[in-house]
């Protein structure tokens, strides 16, 4: 065990670098321009796995500035790869914000702008201890040893930044890894993840024996479950996977605007979901940085859909200036950042007893809108999903499609939420490793239908 | 000016103290963005994506580390943090890789194009974006009129130890048109889409308020129509449509990499197993797909793949039957099978996989009004807008945003959320007419890998016409 590869050394050094040519491509401005500067970094240790085997590694270490201009009502966004090199960076800035200046000549008015402004001051740092790059293999795969595992290990220190022409400057770095894997047993398989800031060998254990349990249930006989529809229980992280869809424009006052919000009925008070319902954006949990890309901080706690009743939509400013409504804090996409989800009262032990018959799911799989007016949205099931019998899992079935609308499945349909949590953190790794996570708990549905 | 400036080859003599082999590749994007909404500017952006991914073989296992730093003690680090971490890694490799998958490559490549992207002004393509959003604005039920459009340069050139010198250059555009209309509760969209390698002669002011005016009036048309019908009936697919249905059951599933497991925690797996190539009937006898990098201006047209393997044209799928898969160098020395050149990458900061390229079902011999004669209860669907598929590739769900009901050989009326539902290779097997001529769309945003990468894919095909599918609607 080892403190992870230079972490307080690259926070410090982006840090420092950052400021430096923030502090330069200010001093750049003109009268009647004004700037908002964003920068994301990581120095991340990427190792994927198959059949307990190494695949690839990788090893990125990137910083990207971006900056955001008006000048005479006008709007203009360029960002670029950063070298590292002080001198050619601040010339390489100083070169940006030109172009910026010569597009924004030719580009119309932009009448839903957003005037700069000073948001304040924050500074968040997370440090951790990570596994030295050499101990990160044979930490893994030496509790996995006879295991067919596949999956990333990725694991370094992320960095946000955000700077203004008015003074406002925030910034936010953590050290953290996340292994996000599955074990097979032929074509049966369980799914599960080991995240955190500290690199622990026995919590890592512990996490994968209780995959391996989820995985030996699957050698009961395979169950043949027709379409239909049936009471169904969602593990809390299959119930993530479901309530991922609220961060495709349900939310979004700006869809809901333009006619592309499933929420529509929602947001309009024509309908409620079920009354068990209750989900806020809570910062508290500390996975993401409570500012956003104009340097706006949102409210440690906002409530988004309270006893099934919708209390705020995401209202970007832009939102807010366009169809004058009032601004919350949300990033321009309008989706939750630090979705948190309210328990309930279902004990982990009773959950097979409640469920009765039906359809245990401990993942979904490439959920995507069917009918968005309705807000029916289709999906598969995947990885350890069973048919339990009178409160006694009779085995592992092959993978359904199914076909809900979540106005049914979060609405009357839901029976209850379980009392514990589980957070599910972000593990995307699309052009740099995602932060954030959202916390929910397991929920029990009535009538889900299942459709091939 | 920036390709000499990298000192590859005193980077790569540093590395092979070290390593047995090492590779150098460069890349430097240029992604502008630009949209139009209901007649006012939405979005200007532009970013500059641009470093070097360092790769080594150490103890017959290749690993990868990324820098922006282009001096060359910053390549000598980069390529120092790559070999420390694959010698570290190196004893759990899940093969003994060689040189072989990196044979020695030179050439260049440049994107089909009329002009250069570089010659397109700023207020040429804003000016045709408000075109289009004008265009749309056939009614007050129009509530989203967006235009937009992406257009990337890219260069990639790639540099080994044992004499690899190839430099890419692409110009890539995709242009979105989208009208939304919407009344009460119920809303439709209609959209049109431009995507390939072109230049700036797709910045046609003629074609966005033509396109801009069909889209509007087709999403009216849709608000005002009924309910896709809930069936079995025969189903004549627009290419629009076409390119999904290619793209999610026939390429992802022929991915080697998928095949030998390494998307399974991710991505998924795929129901084609290794002894099925040669043997497998996919689906019916009218059915020919290739692997096609060398169609002028489709999306994924390139001469070399990131390991360095010159890219042809392969047949995956003759008659029917099941040849070849999607798989580089290194998945072809795993697998023992056949593959294709189509090691690519994201971005400078992402190691190469098995992708998909260009994926074409050939042209057959049927003109569409043939094919709308041979239906005498069914539907026409153009354009995808919901896709769902499991994780072994079988059981798939696709929507589309317009259709039209054929009755006894000829196209009635507009219906709208129309779906359909399917298991693969039933599904191709139900395959009954192919038009004889193809059309050309592209995505920029096929996701895989771990870490993820999104990367550009093309698929040109006919219409085509199957029988007796599960098609359904929306809710009333
Ligand atoms: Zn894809």
């Amino acid at each position: 065990m080892s403190t992870g590869h230079g972490s307080g050394g690259f926070a410090a050094r982006v840090q420092a670098h950052f400021d430096a040519v923030a502090a330069r491509v200010l001093s750049d401005l003109v009268a009647g321009e004004e700037l908002t500067i964003n920068v994301t970094a990581e120095e991340t240790l990427f190792v994927r796995f198959n059949s307990n085997r190494v695949r690839q590694n990788t090893d990125v270490e990137q910083i990207n500035v971006s900056l955001c201009l008006q000048s005479n009502g006008r709007t203009v966004e360029k960002s670029r790869t950063m070298s590292g090199d002080l001198e050619s960076d601040q010339a390489a800035l100083t070169r940006l914000l030109a172009s910026c200046r010569d597009e924004a000549l030719s580009l119309p008015l932009d009448p839903d702008q957003v005037p700069v402004v000073n948001n304040g001051v924050s500074i968040e740092e997370f440090s951790g201890a990570l596994l030295a790059p050499e101990d990160v293999v044979p930490s893994v795969v030496a509790s996995a040893t006879g295991c067919d595992l596949a999956g990333l290990y990725a694991g370094g220190v992320s960095i946000r930044g955000n700077r203004n022409s008015k003074g406002q400057s925030h910034w936010f770095a953590t050290e953290t890894f996340v292994l996000d894997y599955s074990i097979y047993n032929g074509p049966k398989a369980a799914k599960g993840c080991y995240a955190g800031s500290t690199w622990n060998a026995s919590e890592w254990a512990t996490n994968l024996e209780r995959t391996k349990t989820l995985l030996a249930l699957q050698s009961l006989p395979q169950q043949d479950v027709k379409p239909g529809s049936y009471r169904t229980y969602l593990a809390p992280r299959a119930f993530s996977d479901l309530l991922g869809m609220l961060n495709w424009n349900a939310l979004s006052a700006a869809a809901w605007k333009q006619g592309r919000s499933p929420f529509k009925k929602l947001a309009e008070h024509e309908t409620t979901l079920s009354p068990l319902l209750t989900i806020e954006e809570n910062f508290s949990v500390g996975l993401t940085p409570r500012f956003n890309s104009l340097g706006e901080v949102s409210e440690t706690h906002l409530p988004l859909i309270s006893g099934g009743v919708l209390k705020n939509l995401l209202v970007s400013s832009r939102t807010a200036k366009e169809y004058a409504m009032v601004a919350n804090g949300a990033c321009a996409e309008e989706s939750p950042r630090a979705m948190d989800v309210s328990a309930g009262t279902l004990d982990e032990k009773d959950v097979l007893a409640a469920l009765g018959t039906g359809l245990y799911l401990s993942n979904l799989h490439y959920l995507n809108w069917s009918d968005p007016v309705s807000a029916r949205v289709t999906g598969m099931t995947r990885y350890a999903c069973f048919w339990v019998e009178n409160g006694v899992i009779a085995g592992p079935i092959k993978d359904l499609r199914w076909d809900e609308s979540l106005y049914g499945a979060l609405g009357s349909k839901l029976m209850a939420l379980t009392s514990h949590t589980e957070i599910d953190p972000a593990v995307d790794t699309y052009y740099r490793r995602s932060l954030g996570g959202s916390r929910t708990p397991g929920a029990l549905i009535e009538g889900f239908t299942f459709t091939l | 000016m920036f390709n000499n400036a990298i000192p590859h080859e005193l980077a790569l003599q540093h590395a092979l103290k070290s390593a047995l082999w090492a590779g150098l590749r460069f890349s430097s994007e240029t992604t502008t963005q630009r949209a139009v909404r209901n007649d006012k500017p939405e979005r200007n952006e532009s970013s500059l994506e641009e470093g070097v991914m360092c790769e080594v073989l150490v103890d017959g296992h290749f690993g990868h580390a990324a820098t922006a730093d282009l001096s060359l003690a910053g390549l000598q680090r980069a390529f120092d943090r790559a070999v420390a971490t694959t010698r570290a890694t190196s004893g759990h490799k899940v093969h003994a890789f060689s040189a072989t998958q990196r044979p020695p490559a030179n050439g260049k490549y440049t994107s089909a194009r009329q002009r250069n992207l570089d010659a397109t002004s700023v207020a040429e393509i804003t000016d045709c974006l408000l075109v289009a959003s004008k265009a749309m604005n056939v009614s007050d039920k129009l509530v989203n009129r967006s235009a937009s459009a992406m257009i990337v340069q890219t260069q990639i050139n790639f540099f080994s130890s044992n004499g690899s010198e190839t430099r890419q250059s692409f110009d890539l555009v995709d242009i979105t048109l989208s009208a939304t209309a919407a009344e009460g509760l119920e809303s439709q969209t209609r959209s049109w889409q431009h995507t390939g390698q072109f230049g700036g002669e797709s910045f046609d002011r003629d074609t966005f308020a033509q396109q801009g005016e069909r889209v509007a009036q087709q999403a009216l048309a849709l608000l005002a129509a009924e309910n896709c019908p809930s069936a079995r009936m025969d189903l004549l697919l627009m290419p629009d449509q076409m390119m999904l249905q290619i793209h999610e059951s026939i390429g992802h599933p022929l991915e080697l990499d998928r095949i030998l497991g390494d998307e399974r925690n991710y991505a998924g797996w795929s129901f084609v197993k290794k002894e099925d190539f040669g043997h497998l009937k996919y689906g019916s006898a009218l059915m020919n797909v290739s692997f096609d990098p060398t169609k002028s201006n489709e999306f994924a047209s390139y001469d070399f793949d990131d390991g360095g393997n010159p890219a042809t044209k392969e047949i995956l799928i003759k008659n029917g039957v099941l040849q070849r898969g999607l798989g580089s160098l290194e998945s072809q020395a795993r697998s023992g099978l056949p593959g294709v050149a189509n090691f690519r990458s994201a971005s400078w900061n992402r190691a190469p996989i098995d992708r998909m390229g260009n994926i074409n079902l050939e042209p057959g011999t049927s003109s569409l009004d043939e094919l709308i004669g041979e239906v005498g209860h069914g539907v026409l669907m153009h354009t995808n807008r919901s896709w769902s598929i499991d994780d072994y590739r079988n059981k798939f769900q696709f929507g589309c945003e317009y259709a039209q009901m054929i009755e006894n050989g000829a196209l009635g009326q507009v219906v709208r959320n129309p779906n359909y539902r399917g298991v693969t290779v039933d599904f191709w097997g139900r395959l009954a007419g192919v038009g004889h001529t193809d059309s050309t769309f592209g995505t920029s945003y096929c996701g895989k890998g771990e870490p993820s990468q999104v990367i550009r894919v093309g698929h040109a095909s006919p219409p085509c016409l199957f029988r007796d599918v599960e098609v359904f609607g929306g809710q009333a």
